[in-house]
């Protein structure tokens, strides 16, 4: 007993001097600089990613379509086979309703690349018309690879871009909170869940998006442009930021000596970007000129392209490809304004497609406007990422045509600002992951999707997380704290009643119309709280300016 | 104690979504157990050969087996039916197993947090990290399927007990963990001398024989309550016959990294050179290589190696920690000589398996976080022995998961032993060891390093493996398969070597 109690109080003196309290900082991982703990949180997510991709992907033996999967499988197989002229276009060796490719020129050349890859190791599985439904384990593996190192290639090294710009400089900042923020970054379940399980390369357009943002904030607008470009070419629907790209960009060069050169500075690099990319299909006068009806393309791009405009011209064979406007103006059941008020109101019956497109255009720009507008007037670094994140929940709440895997798209921005925001940050990942529950459940996702949303909680809540980073700012009244609790209960409940109860036959997608609703409420109110934020923003900036004109 | 919850709530995510990943025949090894502890009476456990997958543990973990059984049934009857059970790979199968043994590794959680509640905040946070988030488990219990960590729990309790002074329940724990998986005795001796020199001796005559019966009663009633069932029905010797099988070689068909990979070599190379100097011989029957697990090891030049001397030879290498044991019997260097004598068993043993390495890296954690000289030590141990695990899992899927796992093993034990041995706590350290009155003077830095020789071993580590990985497959195609597998073993039986003569040189210098 001696030597027992002489241990404990020996080792009591020796480790008491050097912690403070009981509690454990994240002190020892961020000791040797931010470099180590990078890497190390890059291989945890990395680690996290590679197991997630054991599991199940969207459409697996589920013939004769399968799913996102073989529809990645499925263009490489074309890409690799076919000139690129033919990609686009039906033919012969090409049938386009068979998951023909409907993304911009960047899919189609990483498709091509990665498609390099797997002939090298596996040739079956990209051979021209016997390997579709290709489905063997190395098959699977290789292609779960590709994902796994765009990842580690491309949105990882953006994230560490973005965490030096938006860190540097900022003292009062201690290096747990930057380490914290990393994590948040980098195991965003939904994008892991999305990209690694159910099967799709959103990090790639994702990481340009992450790059583009942190070259614009360090003022290199002329990069920032460009890899904005890259992400939109690679994937259409990184235009919900582009009216944020937009006014931000605009807003700063009118406030330059020479607005005008800057704004040509930039039409140039964005319309030499878009060259380089769209080179093989500026040549071809069918692909421009021939199929499609051009009025209609450019009415529902000028939305969303707008300093893109000049392009619409040679978009007409690739853009009908990349604008499913047959498709109706909502699908399954999507978090958005359509789908939730369809039960209300019978939009789809109600009025023409013609029409709807032309109300969700309306209804799309009107929102996102103010957002944009207070960018034009007073940009500034913190309001651009409030507007990113605005106008892309614009877009997904009202835009023609929405899939459940669009509230990816906000989730970037919000969790670029999680430090600031957390609690923002923290109930769009919650909601947005019950918004995709019913679509990674079909996928066969459901244990991964249990694990990364205890996963995520855990990791939000580590002692940094809670305790300094506070729950929200300024919402801390009961009211607040109540609601929330019952939203999260609403949820639980949700996620439990989907998994066990069997819907009454009249109504087999009731609990699926319910989750809806549910994640409709909080992104709209979500979407309200961001939009005041911004412009609180520009309100505090004028004061201050106000107070230094006093002065 | 909240820290500890957050992170077992991560290792669990980890292993939450480790589920489908490949799991080796131990998976239906421990379903067939199931079974038949489910189906059959108690008497016919151990007779029973409907599957090849015989019980071959202890009677504990046969009642474990039945334990679990109960709800094996309630998830899905097939499961645990004998005869329509076997092969039985349904995803439910595989979940239920897969939850077992998540759920038994919180045995393993109890004991760390037991044996971290005395140290300070850095040095307990720590000891969490690197037990709990051991790759060494995730890739033993949770990939290729083993129970380990729930038994590894036994051992660091009944060290916990120990180290606190608990003399009797320590050894009531390490009964009970005998009587779950023999493999463990390999320490029973240091165990019966510490007992008997810490409990028993210098107490006086009476005391000391009133503690001895009152030790000798509880294990016999331990192994009593284990075995007795089985001694009513007769099958005694049976049971005795399936736990210890020597029919089995003295390597495993993949080496284990000890000593008798560099005996086959030698033999191997002796043979060559003979030969070439005109000598002829019969070829072995079988040769060490073929994959069997029934080869009997034949040797061409050296001498037979046979289990009784390596019994024996295990025995010699453990002495120098027995009479350290019996000198010195301190409670807080325990867990060294159980380290130590485990070592012993797995670099001298008969068959062992390359998971045998479990039993003294865990236990050696218990030092690393005191100590700066055992975490230098630990640092290269933990890699190798982790490094030494990766033929076990030889499927493509796992490579980047294992690969990643030892990176950021390494990469966070490198980020917490600097920060707890840093420079600023070098008048701390020396002060506290020159408390503890230890031997070890804290070390002339006092700032953890990595020594030049441990980077130059480390960096031929990544060489073997990129050699098996790339070059070979390039260079020879299909040809010489287990030459990579070779390479692994025999270096890393050069790490481990150095790990037994260091540890050796610790004991006695203490």
């Amino acid at each position: 007993m001696g030597t027992k109690k002489k241990t404990r109080r020996t080792a009591g003196t020796v480790l008491g001097n050097n912690d403070a309290g009981d509690s454990i900082s994240l002190q020892w991982l961020i000791h040797r600089g931010l470099g180590p703990a990078f890497v190390a949180v890059s291989l945890f997510g990395l680690l996290i990613r590679a197991a997630v991709s054991l599991h199940s992907y969207s459409g697996a033996g589920n013939p004769p379509k399968y799913g996102d999967f073989e529809a990645q499988r499925h263009w490489m197989e074309i890409t690799l086979n076919l000139p690129p002229r033919d990609w686009y276009t039906n033919g012969t060796s090409n049938d386009l309703s068979y998951w023909g490719l409907d993304y911009p020129p960047l899919t189609a050349y990483q498709s091509y690349f990665h498609g390099l890859i797997l002939r090298f190791f596996d040739p079956d599985s990209v051979a021209l018309f016997t390997s579709r439904g290709y489905e063997t384990y190395f098959g699977k593996l290789l292609m779960r690879w590709t994902v796994l190192g765009s990842d580690a290639l491309l949105f990882f090294p953006a994230v560490l871009y973005f965490l030096y710009v938006y860190h540097y400089g900022c003292n009062s900042r201690s290096s747990c909170e930057v380490a914290w923020h990393m994590v948040m970054l980098l195991i965003n379940p939904c994008l892991i869940l999305i990209d690694h399980g159910h099967f799709q390369y959103n990090c790639i357009s994702l990481g340009f998006t992450v790059g583009a943002v942190a070259a614009i904030l360090s003022n290199r607008d002329l990069v920032g442009s460009s890899l904005f470009c890259l992400a939109l070419n690679h994937k259409q629907m990184s235009a919900y930021y582009a009216p944020a790209f937009f006014g931000h960009l605009l807003g700063k060069c009118i406030r330059r000596r020479n607005p005008l050169l800057e704004i040509s500075k930039l039409g140039l690099v964005v319309i030499g970007t878009f060259a380089i990319i769209w080179w093989p299909y500026l040549y071809s006068t069918d692909a421009i000129f021939g199929v499609g009806n051009k009025r209609q393309l450019i009415s529902s791009f000028s939305c969303t392209f707008f300093f893109h405009e000049i392009f619409h011209l040679f978009l007409c064979q690739v853009v009908s490809r990349l604008a499913p406007f047959e498709r109706g103006i909502y699908e399954d059941y999507v978090a958005n304004f359509w789908c939730a008020t369809s039960i209300i109101i019978k939009w789809k019956r109600l009025f023409m497609t013609q029409s709807l497109k032309l109300l969700s255009l309306v209804a799309t720009v009107s929102t996102f406007l103010p957002s944009m507008i207070q960018q034009i007037r007073s940009p500034s670094g913190k309001g651009f990422i409030y507007s990113m994140l605005n106008t892309s929940l614009s877009f997904y709440l009202f835009s023609f045509q929405v899939h459940e895997k669009s509230i990816l798209l906000p989730m970037l921005p919000a969790s670029l600002m999680a430090r600031e925001e957390p609690f923002l940050y923290k109930w769009l990942i919650l909601f947005g992951l019950l918004s995709m529950f019913p679509l990674l459940h079909r996928d066969g996702l459901t244990p991964p999707y249990m694990a990364l949303f205890a996963l995520f909680f855990l990791l939000f809540h580590t002692n940094q997380g809670s305790k300094d980073l506070g729950l929200g700012i300024g919402h801390s009244s009961a009211a607040f704290q109540y609601s929330t609790t019952v939203a999260l209960l609403c949820s639980f409940v949700l996620h439990f009643v989907y998994l066990t109860a069997i819907p009454p036959e009249k109504y087999p997608y009731l609990f699926e119309a319910m989750m809806m609703i549910l994640c409709f409420i909080q992104f709209s109110l979500l979407a309200i709280y961001c939009n005041w934020r911004q412009w609180k923003l520009s309100e505090d900036l004028t004061r201050s300016w106000k107070e230094k004109k006093l002065l | 104690m909240r820290e500890l919850w957050w992170y077992i709530g991560v290792v669990t995510c980890l292993k939450l979504l480790l589920i489908p990943a490949y799991h080796s025949t131990d998976f239906e090894v421990h379903r067939n157990w199931l079974a038949l502890t489910r189906s059959l009476p108690l008497c016919q456990w151990y007779s029973d050969e409907t599957s090849p997958w015989t019980l071959d543990y202890p009677p504990f973990f046969a009642f474990f087996e039945r334990f679990l059984s109960f709800f094996a049934s309630l998830v899905d009857p097939k499961i645990v039916h004998l005869h329509e059970g076997l092969n039985c790979k349904s995803p439910t199968a595989i979940y239920f197993q897969r939850l077992t043994v998540i759920a038994s590794d919180s045995c393993l959680f109890y004991a760390i947090h037991r044996l971290a509640r005395n140290f300070g905040p850095i040095r307990r946070n720590l000891l969490w990290i690197l037990v709990a988030w051991s790759p060494m488990l995730v890739i033993v219990d949770h990939i290729h399927f083993q129970y380990n960590g729930f038994l590894l729990g036994l051992l660091l309790l009944s060290i916990s007990f120990l180290m606190e002074g608990r003399d009797l329940a320590g050894g009531f724990i390490f009964a009970v963990l005998l009587c779950f998986k023999h493999l463990f005795a390999v320490a029973a001796p240091v165990y019966f001398v510490y007992l008997l020199r810490h409990y028993c001796w210098g107490r006086g005559l009476l005391k000391g024989f009133f503690r001895l019966s009152v030790m000798g009663i509880t294990v016999i009633s331990v192994f009593a309550a284990a075995y007795g069932p089985f001694a009513y029905h007769g099958q005694i010797q049976q049971v005795l016959l399936r736990m210890f099988p020597f029919g089995r070689g003295l390597s495993h068909s993949y080496w284990a990294p000890n000593i008798w990979v560099f005996y086959i070599i030698l033999d191997k190379m002796l043979v060559f050179m003979l030969r070439k100097l005109g000598f002829s011989f019969n070829p072995p029957i079988s040769s060490f290589t073929g994959g069997l697990v029934g080869d009997v090891s034949s040797f061409s030049v050296l001498p037979k190696i046979t289990p009784l001397t390596t019994f024996i030879i295990v025995l010699i290498a453990l002495s120098p920690s027995l009479i350290n044991v019996w000198s010195k019997p301190q409670p807080k260097s325990f867990s060294r000589w159980v380290a130590f004598a485990y070592t012993c068993g797995f670099l001298f043993g008969w068959h062992v398996h390359e998971k045998a390495s479990l039993h003294f890296v865990i236990p050696l954690t218990v030092l690393a976080v005191q100590n700066l000289e055992d975490a230098m030590h630990y640092f290269l141990l933990s890699i190798v022995s982790c490094y030494s695990l990766f033929p076990l899992l030889f499927e493509r899927q796992e490579y980047p998961i294992k690969v990643l796992l030892l990176l950021l093993h390494s990469l966070l034990m490198w980020l917490g032993f600097s920060y707890l041995y840093r420079k600023t706590e070098l008048c701390e350290a020396t002060v506290a060891a020159n408390k503890l009155g230890g031997p070890h003077k804290a070390s002339s830095s006092g700032e953890f390093k990595i020594c030049s020789m441990t980077r130059i071993y480390l960096f031929g580590l990544v060489i073997i493996e990129l050699y098996g990985q790339f070059l070979h497959p390039y260079l020879l195609g299909n040809d010489l398969p287990f030459l990579p597998l070779m390479m692994i073993s025999t270096y890393c039986a050069l790490g481990m070597t150095y790990s037994w003569i260091w540890q050796l040189r610790q004991i006695i210098r203490l």
